[in-house]
């Protein structure tokens, strides 16, 4: 496992994928923190339309991260040497997760630079950044990261090709996001079948569970919730690998 | 065929490889049907068989990288279905088309895989020795991506015979090269086999016979053959066969050839050159008639310009199997 995660991470540097990433995203979301709080024509302290727009923008980011894990493998037959060295199936798949979790944590970790003009700015001025307000977004951002890594692992798992990877993987998130809106609607807010399909769609829609961090709040079973989604799809992969085996 | 013993059942086994009616399926396609054989300690094997006869499918099974439909593998007396982990440490793999990092150098990638297998001894003294064996230590600060095919080859073999495996399974380790570096890879495959077992696929004859133990001949996914190499060369050459450039009037040199005692075959082979034509004679085996042929023609005055032996071919070979299976029945 260690010795996939640091060959992903040497990967990512050697080509240009991790720069690319890392690079391109610090500068959008440094451009979106400014303009949505203290150069927006309003100018306030309230960062919750950066840290949507963080979300959205990591819903293309991430895909590009993890693209290349499986469909890249199967192409190069470089699958042949992991799935023959006495190394579990599993472990192969959670050593490329972690580097592709380890990425996206730099960019966290690095995009907190973004934050120092707002509390200089605050200084000058009225109400200040709420903090438990950053800190509870980030926690978020994380869980549903690591969502969104396990889902762009399956689908690479699946594909040869990496642009199919991705765009599978965008079109997935996106459809996910749909979906959370869905449950919104008029005609599903009574009680019976509709409130079986209200359910079910709540409980699919990772993006419901965002909420309660958002507003600052630690909320226990939207962790548990995520950590599950995404070592069920971590075994989902495993399980298509091992099923493949059979064909 | 051989007998299974089940020693190992004891701890003890006589065969390092043990493959018990191997059958693999590809939706409604046998790729394999019912292979087996075993493969003793120290044994190095000639695994034979044309395009598609379900040599790579085999070595895949082996090696863990898929499931057979049924039958079961034994490696050093461990099933490997349901011990992978174990069977996977005694076995380097060198799959058909190498399974290289092309944006790393091969040193990189040496240590990759020396970490991937978890080998624990002393890594840059080990990856060193083999860097010497199969002679990379000169690119191995080189991006695979930049080395000849040959050199590509290499780093392969390398990548599966670190951590010192007792199994060793080349896929096609010859292919694409040249023929200085074919030469080397079998001399390579030589040194490597005095402590391991070694299965080797091709479906060039002539490289099995100078490599292997026994050769282990495969045709659409069944053995067909297996036997020691020397005997097979012999049973082979019992059809000898040979090109021949004689000057003189086809029609008529081709019925005196006909009428030599022990040629079973003459048939005009190629364009003619001046007034020579070239035939290929094919005599059966005991008797040279080769001596004869020659004064046959010196009678009529139609001087030989040339003559060479034709090596047995793969195709060839399968004709002389089958044909003696069927006659078995």
């Amino acid at each position: 496992m260690i010795a996939v995660f640091k060959k992903e991470m040497k990967s990512y540097f050697t080509t240009v994928t991790g720069y690319v990433f890392l690079g391109v995203a610090l500068l959008i979301s440094g451009f979106v923190l400014s303009i949505t709080t203290f150069m927006s024509a309003d100018p306030s302290s309230d960062t919750s339309n950066y840290f949507s727009i963080v979300l959205i923008m990591s819903m293309v980011f991430l895909p590009i991260l993890t693209m290349r894990s499986f469909s890249d493998e199967r192409r190069t037959k470089t699958d042949q040497l992991l799935f023959t060295s006495p190394v579990s199936i599993f472990s192969l798949v959670f050593g490329k997760f972690l580097s592709a979790l380890c990425m996206f944590l730099i960019y966290l970790a690095l995009s907190l630079f973004n934050f120092i003009p707002l509390f200089a700015f605050v200084a000058e001025g009225a109400a200040g950044p709420n903090v438990a307000m950053i800190i509870g977004n980030f926690i978020a951002l994380v869980l549903v990261g690591m969502c969104f890594i396990a889902i762009g692992i399956f689908i690479s798992s699946l594909t040869e090709n990496m642009f199919a990877s991705a765009v599978i993987t965008v079109a997935t998130l996106f459809g996910l996001l749909l979906i959370n809106g869905i449950s919104g609607l008029s005609f599903l807010q009574g009680d019976g079948f509709a409130e079986v399909i209200r359910v079910v769609i709540d409980w699919i829609s990772i993006f419901a569970r965002f909420d309660a961090f958002v507003f600052g709040y630690f909320d226990i079973p939207s962790l548990i919730y995520y950590i599950s989604v995404t070592f069920i799809l971590l075994l989902l992969t495993e399980r298509h690998f091992q099923a493949r085996r059979l064909i | 065929m051989c007998a299974h013993p089940r020693a190992h059942a004891k701890g003890i086994y006589i065969f390092m490889i043990e493959i018990n009616n191997l059958v693999k399926k590809f939706g409604k396609k046998y790729a394999l049907d019912g292979v087996s054989f075993s493969i003793k300690k120290g044994e190095i094997v000639g695994f034979l068989g044309p395009n598609g006869a379900g040599k790579s499918t085999t070595m895949n099974i082996i090696t863990g990288y898929i499931s057979p439909t049924s039958g079961s593998v034994t490696v050093g007396g461990v099933d490997v279905f349901s011990e992978p982990m174990k069977v996977k440490k005694m076995i380097g793999f060198l799959p058909e088309q190498p399974p290289l990092y092309i944006d790393m150098t091969v040193w990189e990638y040496l240590c990759f895989v020396y970490e991937l297998k978890g080998c624990k001894m002393n890594k840059s003294a080990h990856l060193s020795e083999i860097c010497e064996l199969v002679k990379i230590t000169d690119v191995k600060n080189r991006l695979i991506k930049n080395l000849s095919k040959g050199y590509k080859q290499r780093v392969g073999i390398a990548a599966a015979i670190i951590g010192g495996p007792d199994v060793l399974i080349f896929d096609e380790p010859t292919v694409g090269l040249d023929p200085k570096q074919i030469i080397e890879i079998r001399s390579l495959l030589r040194a490597l086999s005095k402590e391991r077992t070694i299965i080797l696929s091709t479906h060039i004859l002539s490289e099995v016979q100078a490599v292997c133990d026994r050769i282990v001949v495969i045709n659409a996914g069944k053995i067909i053959a297996d036997e020691k190499t020397a005997k097979l060369s012999e049973a082979l050459g019992q059809s000898n066969r040979f090109r021949v450039k004689i000057s003189g009037p086809s029609r008529e040199v081709l019925n005196l050839l006909k009428s030599i005692h022990g040629v079973t075959r003459v048939t005009q082979d190629g364009a003619r050159e001046g007034d020579a034509f070239p035939y290929i004679v094919e005599y059966s085996g005991s008797i040279d008639i080769r001596k004869m042929m020659f004064r046959a023609l010196a009678d009529k005055g139609w001087p030989i310009l040339a003559m060479e032996g034709v090596d047995i071919s793969l195709e060839d070979l399968f004709v002389k199997l089958i044909d003696g299976e069927e006659e078995k029945r």
